[in-house]
């Protein structure tokens, strides 16, 4: 039986990590739907329906487990951080229901039309249907931000004394919503979804072009997994280099913002100067392994490196180290998942340029090298995503709401550590069985591929090669 | 108490006084189970839709029962969202402590969820009997598993039980079910044609009967286990709405029996409305029962009031609009060959 706090904070550990892929499936999706669309109605080259009906596949099976594992998150809020709620809920629960009634809404019902809806509507409103969609999705991450970006920078509040407890009370809505973390954390996150997306596509599409160019085996739909690999790395093209430098301005705010966080970033514990980044660190002595402070460290470094990046370009500037603050969070994992992180952005700038090039002298289709890596990088976006979310959770440890509560001391009271590690065993099992079951629909919506030319609306079903009957995607 | 915090930052003084001297506190207290009724009538139905899967073997048939809620069942779902999303937002002392309270009866009702999300996706993934026999069995259990904890949660929530399992949450949860196969019956109804359409009429009635019988077994046990709420229980608008559902379910007997699909619908919206009236009357003055938090003692302050207040006024209207667009583009049985 584990402590009731550790085990809550393991099990919304847990349920988070596993939720946030379905997010990132969605969001991503969202601005390749709305154009696949967009150029099924306004175009003549039935690969955009062939592409808008995979893809939608795609979006609705992680739409439905996104929507079951999302509720979930919404209440473990009040059965395992009942305390939390009860400090911060007037400034928490407002994004929380707005997010339901201005995004969920949105796009749970315009879903409805989006999959089921194509013969029943006119193309006005199907790309309505779309955009609401894509909007929906969007627009709930708009909200969820705001909530947990209060929580790294929070602002536009006092406390005050409420039943016993200091409470958080809500006084100025602008400050607190609009507070400074999240234009940043929602600039990251959008682009971070959209670029995970890209890869996946980039990699499934290089797996067939590969097959088929390099292998010469015979594919079922040619162009249509080259079309994927094209629209991907144009998408690759634009979010890689721009998360990387958005990543460079992000890191600098959180060292102004949060600088405990950075500290743990970079594992500085002295305030110092001229500061090193380092690639990687390790201590000299096998002892030393399991001290976070371990003096000697053999570590591969650029002179200035940190105080650079913490300073927007001056390599003197100083970090403030862990030990002035009260409480340091596990400084190992969020040094490394935060170098992993940026190792994977830089990686993706180098694919989208190596692809990009490929492509410009005429070698995409057979170069199989880079179609490998495409393939081996697929995941990696959603990695990278996790990452990210861990240096930002695990980084502002031991708060909960920065300066404002621990995250122990947000556990419900009465809960018990039977009861804890009960529903933390189950969300374990239930989990991985759900990881298995979407991995699995997914390998079966792959292998199906496409629809084909015969089955499709914008091709004439009697002569599928003859030219596009016009007035077919007009309004009915 | 208020008033000496008020932001130079806010031009409107959203913190001085409820918005336009509104009684805010009892309407969010009504909007949260105006809520939790749109919740159960239209996601009602989906369970309901479950609940009758069970009795169908033709696979055929079963298909038509998916495609029947298949545009639908996930932002009927949403419902619940935004009831723990107004909850939260407008009394979230009573959100942390109800929530925490019942512990594992939330993740049962979670658990439930997921299990009839995932079903109905997954029976379509593959042909063969087997796997389809098993995801056919998850949807009923998920469908039927899902109304009858949050029946027992509702009643837990009315009655201030601070225990998770007791005799009034267990009938109630039954009746909830029971509720969920009339509404259901009476939407298929409504979405089918045929055979289906017509055997369905048994279902309808026999639901109805469990349903008037649970509801007279709970009110009694109600009575009878706490007295706490007896004076609510023989309060006119009590009774009023007791009465309204034996008027409702008479209607919605004669309208199955006549083949007026569209009225018995009415009739099952009408009964879960009055339901959820029952249980709201119960439950005020106090919004948490078991704390004795009181509507009053419980909402948010002034400032975070207003503000909910002009969003939810807003966007509800949107959002009921989407929903017109929803079921305007599915109206109507469903197509043969119209797959999930």
């Amino acid at each position: 039986m584990i402590d009731p706090v550790i085990a809550s904070r393991l099990q919304f550990a847990l349920t988070t990590i596993v939720h946030i892929v379905f997010p990132v499936m969605s969001m991503g999706l969202a601005p390749f739907l709305v154009y696949f669309t967009w150029k099924e109605i306004r175009g003549n080259d039935p690969v955009y329906e062939q592409l808008r009906r995979f893809w939608t596949k795609v979006f609705a099976v992680s739409f439905v487990v996104g929507t079951v594992t999302g509720i979930v998150l919404e209440f473990e809020f009040g059965t395992n951080f009942a305390a939390f709620s009860t400090v911060a809920g007037e400034l928490f629960g407002g994004p929380l229901a707005v997010e339901g009634m201005m995004a969920f809404m949105l796009e749970a019902t315009f879903l409805g039309v989006f999959v089921f809806g194509r013969e029943r509507v006119g193309d006005r409103l199907y790309f309505l249907s779309a955009v609401a969609v894509g909007l929906g999705t969007w627009l709930s991450a708009v909200w969820i931000l705001i909530a947990n970006s209060w929580m790294q920078t929070p602002r536009g509040f006092e406390l005050v004394a409420s039943g016993g407890r200091e409470v958080v009370r809500l006084t100025d809505p602008l400050a607190a919503y609009l507070n400074p973390r999240f234009p940043y954390m929602f600039v990251h996150m959008q682009n971070a979804a959209v670029l995970s997306v890209a890869l996946a596509m980039a990699g499934l599409g290089a797996y067939h072009v590969f097959r088929h160019h390099v292998w010469d085996t015979e594919i079922a739909h040619p162009a249509f997994w080259e079309r994927t690999l094209k629209v991907a790395l144009v998408a690759l093209v634009i979010t890689a280099p721009f998360q990387v430098v958005h990543g460079d301005v992000y890191a600098r705010h959180v060292s102004e913002s949060q600088p405990q966080k950075f500290a743990a970033m970079e594992a500085v514990w002295e305030t110092d100067s001229y500061v090193p980044e380092y690639i990687v660190a390790f201590p000299t002595s096998l002892d030393d392994m399991a001290d976070p402070k371990a003096k000697d460290i053999f570590g591969v470094g650029i002179p200035g490196g940190a105080s650079w990046l913490a300073s927007g370009g001056d390599p003197q500037a100083t970090i403030t180290g862990l030990n002035e603050f009260e409480g340091a969070p596990p400084v190992a994992v969020v040094f490394w998942s935060f170098r992993i992180m940026v190792a994977l952005g830089f990686w993706f700038v180098l694919l989208a340029g190596w692809g990009a090039f490929r492509w410009y002298r005429g070698g995409l289709l057979d170069d199989d090298l880079l179609h490998k890596a495409l393939m081996g990088s697929a995941p990696l976006g959603i990695l990278a995503v996790e990452l990210g979310w861990v240096v930002t959770e695990v980084g502002r440890q031991p708060w909960v709401i920065q300066n404002v509560l621990k995250t122990e001391r947000g556990v419900s009271t009465g809960l018990s550590g039977g009861e804890a590690t009960l529903t933390l065993v189950g969300f374990a099992a239930v989990y991985l069985g759900l990881l298995t079951l979407y991995g699995y629909v997914l390998a079966r919506i792959v292998r199906a591929g496409p629809p084909g030319r015969d089955e499709l609306r914008s091709v004439d079903a009697e002569d599928p090669d003859a030219p596009l009957a016009q007035g077919v995607t007009v309004d009915d | 108490m208020t008033e000496a915090v008020v932001p130079p930052a806010v031009p409107l003084s959203l913190s001085d006084g409820p918005l336009l001297g509104l009684p805010l506190p009892e309407i969010w207290f009504g909007l949260l189970f105006f809520v939790l009724a749109v919740f159960l009538a239209l996601d009602g139905f989906d369970f309901g839709v479950g609940a009758i899967f069970a009795l169908r073997s033709n696979p055929h048939e079963r298909e038509q029962l998916i495609a029947a809620i298949g545009p639908f069942w996930d932002g009927n779902e949403v419902w619940l969202v935004v009831f723990g999303g107004a909850m939260f937002a407008a009394f979230p002392t009573v959100y942390a402590a109800l929530f925490s309270r019942h512990y594992l009866l939330m993740f049962a009702i979670l658990g439930a969820l997921i299990l009839r999300g995932l079903a109905p996706e997954m029976y379509e993934q593959r042909d063969d009997d087997a796997w389809r026999r098993w995801w056919g069995r998850a949807f009923v259990v998920g469908s039927v598993t899902a109304p009858l904890f949050l029946g027992v949660f509702a009643a837990n929530w009315v009655l201030g039980a601070t225990r998770i399992l007791t005799l009034p949450g267990l009938v109630v949860g039954l009746a909830v079910v029971a509720l969920t196969v009339v509404d259901g019956a009476a939407f298929l109804r409504l979405k089918t044609r045929g055979d289906l359409q017509s055997s369905l009429e048994g279902v309808a009635l026999r639901g109805l009967a469990a349903y008037v019988g649970l509801v007279v077994a709970a009110l009694g046990t109600v009575y009878a286990t706490t007295p706490a709420v007896r004076s609510a229980l023989t309060a006119p608008l009590a009774l009023a709405l007791v009465a309204l559902t034996v008027a409702l379910a008479g209607g919605y007997a004669v309208a199955v029996r006549r083949d007026r699909h569209l009225t018995a619908f009415a009739a099952a919206v009408g009964l879960v409305a009055a339901f959820v009236g029952v249980v709201a009357r119960l439950t005020y003055p106090y919004v948490d029962r078991a704390t004795g938090a009181t509507v009053g003692d419980a909402v948010v302050s002034t400032l975070p009031l207003n503000l909910m207040s002009i969003g939810a006024a807003v966007l509800l209207p949107l959002v009921f609009t989407y929903f017109a667009v929803l079921y305007s583009t599915f109206s109507g049985p469903v197509e043969a060959g119209e797959a999930y």
